[in-house]
This record gives structure tokens, sequence and C-alpha cells, in this order.
């Protein structure tokens, strides 16, 4: 059996603090407890990883709380979908967890999803990118937050095609995520009358030379190489394409401000990508980035950390709405109250569909030319906006069956 | 065109010069595994760490001291050489008499320890490090475009490894190591300090690791993780190679970059696997390895 240390830590220290008599007991029911469980040492950890328990940490800080304790854990999954859910039905079963929160790479995303919809319990999404999740996987005690596969087609795949991107080869990390990232982004090129002309699937994770897989695309003539990836592999992917002198234009379909910040200005410039928060947007933005730097000072947040932030705050007032035993009773009693109230804070206004969707506008950017960038973090321009209905699959063509019926 | 096998010629040529790049990186870390193992009997798991503090350290002397990479090519190794002499003196000498099992314990652990530093002062993504301006570019080869660093870096790693199969095999001090590896007390018995040696042998094993931790600092971001990547394979191409064996070990990293390579392009997703299928096919059909003695 393989458990992480920190889950073995999390679990003793439960063991530890049972209840022993009534009244330790009443004081525990009075708290809701908030596990995120992310990627902490792999190519994940710094668009999630500790960034985004500070993150969630921030929102309980500034939560002005009605009459119960809020306590954040957090674990390392490792990339691992049975680490993942091993240590989920811990935390639901055994640790009294209320939520669990971010859960980066889209195979451990959809086992703690499924995991969630078995015991009714709430999992809110931030950090995978799979459209699955409301779809195919979808629960009612499941939201995804704040972007996914199809989104990432629309804006980033839907700009590239629009100025004559029309043929594609991809380079796919192969699990969940990128292969679901690339069957949405070739149904994008398609309906709008381009062509796919090749794909490559790589292990993941693991693969730290992408130089074969780039002279490949090179050969293939395609117009447009679509990296169907994320993280240290995107990160990887590009160093590789200039070293190499990969002339065919770069689509990075999943691409963070802190892959940009890994990369340097020097090597990014250009590349166009879509996230749905960028720090430097607006005063509200700003002031949030103001706060959340002591908390983070290597990482400035991308969209999942805000994303974090802003799913933990819209939780804690939906908590206070209904009150803390319905809200401890059922998952989806919780998801459908946050459901029903708009999403309002700093980091993202906006509302969460019946499917579980969250609805809010993408934003393409283009990463700024060395001698554009202002100063520090200083890295897009923003070229267009794509409101939430336009940028996410229509209810209509929904495959998730809890909706239905 | 031209084809092989249904692919373009050039196409071919790139992904065989790619494997032999990899493969160069291959050759130089299952060397120093097979030098470290051969001599003293340790299966030396926190080999991948150590190539990673290579990395880090040349990447330390250039941000903290202006260090550029020709010194840190040198400066490097010695450092981690330094760190190897500490780690042997004070943890590894202690195990020589027990179990090989207890060895791999040991480094094992060390490696999480320094891998788990690494990550919580540097974080995952890592940090850059530039190609030294002398290297910088890239030629036309007419197949391929190939970055001169990349050559470099092939060239750099078979010049290190036919200097180090040369000094263990042709030069008197080799003799001696292989003498004391036979036979320690016999060894000693002619006024030879066995016991340094054998410090000294563990130090230039992990130095090894170190150049190739600075060889790779321009080529990958540089970061926690690097060692770890490579390891496993790293021990599958020992194994293969025949545990100990110095020729093995560089004929068979250089032979390995270039079956991957070629996975790549026929198969891609089973090109992580395909090394472990070749030595789970080697053991069955020659147990001891390539290039390895039976025992």
């Amino acid at each position: 059996m393989t458990l992480s240390r920190r889950s073995l830590l999390t679990t003793t220290a439960a063991g530890a603090s049972l209840p022993l008599f009534g009244r330790r007991a009443r004081a525990q029911a009075a708290t809701i407890k908030i596990g995120v469980l992310n990627d902490q040492s792999g190519p994940y950890r710094d668009t999630g990883g500790t960034s985004s328990v500070a993150a969630v940490q921030m929102a309980v800080d500034e939560f002005a709380s009605k009459g119960f304790k809020v306590e954040v854990i957090s674990a390392d999954h490792q990339n691992k979908p049975d680490l993942g859910t091993q240590i989920a039905s811990q935390w639901y079963d055994r640790d009294g967890v209320d939520v669990i929160m971010d859960v980066p790479t889209s195979s451990v995303g959809l086992a703690v999803a499924g995991v969630a919809k078995a015991k009714n319990k709430l999992h809110l999404n931030i950090g995978s990118a799979t459209a699955e999740l409301t779809n195919g996987a979808c629960a009612p005690s499941v939201i995804h937050y704040i972007y996914d596969t199809y989104m990432l087609a629309k804006s980033t795949g839907g700009a590239t095609v629009k100025s004559g991107g029309d043929s594609w080869f991809f380079i796919t990390a192969d699990y969940a995520f990128g292969k679901q990232l690339q069957a949405d982004t070739s149904a994008m090129v398609l309906a709008s009358g381009g062509k796919v002309a090749g794909s490559v699937a790589y292990p993941f994770p693991g693969t730290t030379d992408f130089s074969s897989f780039l002279l490949q695309a090179q050969a293939s003539g395609a117009k447009v190489l679509g990296l169907a990836n994320a993280g240290g592999d995107t990160v990887n992917s590009v160093k590789q394409a200039k070293e190499f002198g990969i002339t065919i234009r770069i689509a990075t379909m999943l691409m963070f401000i802190t892959d940009v910040h890994a990369l340097g200005l020097d090597v990014a410039q250009g590349l166009t990508l879509t996230e749905s928060f960028y720090w430097d947007m607006n005063d509200k933005t700003r002031a949030f980035t103001k706060r959340f730097l002591p908390r983070s000072p290597n990482n400035y947040p991308n969209m999942i950390h805000a994303g974090n932030y802003s799913a933990a705050l819209h939780f804690l007032k939906a908590v206070t709405d209904m009150g803390l035993p319905a809200a401890k009773a059922s998952g989806a009693a919780i998801a459908d109250r946050m459901k029903a109230m708009p999403v309002v804070d700093d980091a993202f206004q906006g509302s969460i569909r019946k499917d579980g969707r969250g609805m809010f506008p993408a934003y393409l950017f283009q990463v700024k030319k060395p001698s554009e960038s202002k100063g520090k973090w200083d890295y897009y321009n923003q070229l267009q906006t794509t409101s939430a209905e336009d940028a996410y699959k229509p209810l209509s063509a929904s495959t998730c069956s809890y909706i239905k019926a | 065109m031209f084809m092989i096998l249904g692919y373009p010629a050039p196409l071919m040529f790139g992904q065989l010069l790619l494997g032999l790049i990899n493969g160069a990186f291959y050759a130089l870390l299952s060397l120093g595994l097979a030098v470290i193992f051969g001599m003293l009997n340790i299966v030396n798991f926190a080999h991948g760490a150590l190539f990673m503090l290579g990395a880090f350290v040349a990447w330390g002397l250039l941000n903290f001291l202006g260090v550029n990479y020709w010194f840190a090519l040198l400066l490097a190794p010695l450092i981690v050489g330094v760190f190897g002499v500490l780690l042997e003196k004070t943890l590894i000498a202690r195990l020589y008499k027990l179990d090989h099992l207890y060895g791999l314990l040991l480094t094992f652990g060390l490696a999480l320890i320094i891998e788990g530093l690494a990550r919580n002062e540097f974080g995952s993504s890592g940090v850059p490090y530039p190609i030294p301006s002398l290297l910088q570019g890239a030629t036309n080869l007419g197949f391929m475009f190939m970055p001169i660093y990349r050559g470099w870096v092939v060239l750099a790693s078979a010049i290190m490894c036919l200097i180090t199969w040369l000094i263990i095999e042709k030069t008197s001090i080799g003799a001696t190591l292989r003498a004391a590896t036979e036979n320690a007390p016999l060894v000693q018995a002619f006024g030879i300090n066995v016991p340094r040696m054998i410090t000294l042998t563990y130090a230039g094993g992990v130095a090894l690791a170190a150049f190739a931790g600075v060889l790779a600092a321009p080529i990958y971001s540089v970061n926690p993780n690097m060692g770890a990547n490579f390891i496993i394979t790293v021990f599958a191409v020992v194994v293969i190679g025949g545990m100990g064996s110095i020729l093995g070990s560089i004929v068979t990293g250089f032979g390995l970059g270039v079956i991957e390579g070629l996975t790549k392009v026929f198969y891609p997703q089973g090109s992580s696997v395909v090394i472990f299928v070749v030595m789970v096919i080697v053991l069955l059909v020659r147990p001891a390895g390539l290039f390895g003695k039976a025992a």
C-alpha cells in the first residue's frame, strides 16, 4: 500500500485528536474542514501546489466567520489517480473533510470526482482541465470552477484558426487531460474548416526531451503545432522548439503565467494563451494580488491560485447561508446553494451553471516582448474576451446525465 | 524523397542523432554508477540527486559568483566530488560489510532528502541556465537543424567516457584500483591506502554525475526533478551493460539512447518502457548483462 508521508501525518493527527468527551465532540462538529489535494512535488507544483493552499487559507482568513471554525489541510497526490482516490476516501470518511479542493491532473480529478459522487460529498475542482468533469463524469456534488478543455479550444484554438492557422499537428500528454484537450481542439479546428495533419502522444509523467516529437511536427508540414500538455512539459517543449529552430507556429493550448515566468519573456514572447484571470487586469485583481503575494512570495497568482481563493470564499458564503448542519449533511445540497448564489469577489465575478460548470469569461492573452514589459511579472497583453456563454459547451450539447433527469 | 521504413530519411537521421545526444547522458551517468558499483559494491541511488546538484552548483556559480560555464564544468564536479567524499566518509563507509540492501536504502534516502531540499528552495519549474555564447545557435545539417550545444554534449561526453576508460584500464592507478576490488587485504599489504582509494573512487564517480549535470543545465530547465527523471533509465542501462562493466555502460548508454529515439517515431507512447523491455530480454538471455562476467 502506498501512503504519502503527508496523508500519514494527517491521519495520525486526526486519530490523536479523536473526541474524548462530549464538549470536545460538539466543538469539532462546529468546524468546517477544507482539504486541498494537489501536486506538491511534480511538474504541476508551481501552477497549483502550495500557492493554491495559501490561496484557500487566505480566503478562510478574510472570511468573516459566522459562528463556525474553518480548518484547512492539504496533501500531495503525486499525479497518481490511485493515491488521489485513497486520500480522498480517507479525508471524506475518517477525517471529516467537508470539501476537497483544487485537484489538478485530469486523471486524478476524475478519480476524486468519482469518490465525491459516490459519497455525496462536495468537490470543487479548480486545477483539472478535462471538460468531462461537467459532461460524462458530472455529478450533483461536483463543481468545475474556472476553465476546461472546451473553453481553451474555443478561445486559443478558435483565434489561431481565424488568423490562418488551419492545419494542425498535436504533441499530446498521453493521459485523460491531453487526449481530451486534443479531441476538443481537433473538433474546433475541423468545425472551422481546418484539418489535423497528425499527432504524437508521449508518456506522462517523466518525459523531458521533446526534440524528437518537435522534429516530427516540423516534418508533417502542418502550419500550427498544438501543445496539448501543461506545466513543466509545456515549458520544455517551447524551450526546445526554439533551440531546434522549429519554425511552425506554436499554440500553447494550456499555459499559465507561472509557465511564462519559468520560460522567460525572451523565449515566450509572442505566444498566445488563455486564462480566466490575470493579476494586472483591474484594480480588484491588483488588490487581490497585493494581499496574496506575502503568502506566496515566489509565485504571482495564476487562474488556478485565484480560482482556489474564489471557490473557497464562495463555498464559505454558501455554508453560512444555509447553516452548518444542512451544509454538512449533503454535498449536492451545498453545491445547489452555491449554484443559486452569484460569485462576487476580487478575483472572479460570475455564476455556476446547473451542471456544475463555473461561468466566467475567458481571456486570450499574448505574451509581451521583453521591451514591452515594464516590471516584475508584467507579461500579458489582452487580445480578446470570450463571454462565458460562448466559451463553454452549451447545455444543449452536454452529455451530463443528471441535468436531463 | 528517400525513405527508411516508410519514414522520410531526414526525419530518421534526425532521430538517430537525437538518440545519440540522450545516449550521451545515459553513458556518462551509467559510467559513474558502474565505477562506483565495480569498486565499492554500492548501488548508488543518490546518483540522480548528485547529477541535479551538479546543475544547481553551476547555476549558483553563475548567478552568485559570476563564474561562467567553462569554469563551472571544472568547478561543479570538484565541489560535488568533495561533497561525495563527505558522504562516503561519514555514511557510506559504514556499510561495506553489510548487505547491498543497506547501501541501496541509505543512498535512496539521501536522494530523497537532497531532492526535497532543492524542491523547497527552488520549486518544481526550475531555474533557467543560458547556453554559453560560444555554443549558441545551430547549424543546418541538411536533414535537420542541429543545435551546436547538443553536438558539444555528445563530444564532451564521448571524451569523458574515453578518459575514464583509459584511466581504469590502462594506467597503473587503474590497475591498483582493479586489484583492490579483487583482493583488498593483499593490495593493502603492498602499502597502498585502500580506504582512501575507495573514497576517491566514490568522489570520482560522483564528479562524473555532476559533470553530466552541468552539461544538462542549458538543455533542460535546472530543476529538482531532473535527476529523478533519468535515474531509473540509467539503472536499466547499467543492468543491461553488466553491473560494474565500464565499457558495457558506455556502449549500452549510447545504444539505448538510439533505440529510445527510434521508438519515439514508431510508437511514441512506448518510449518510456522500451528500455525496460530490452532489459527483460537481456536478463533472460544473458543474466550477467551484455558485457558482464558471470559471477
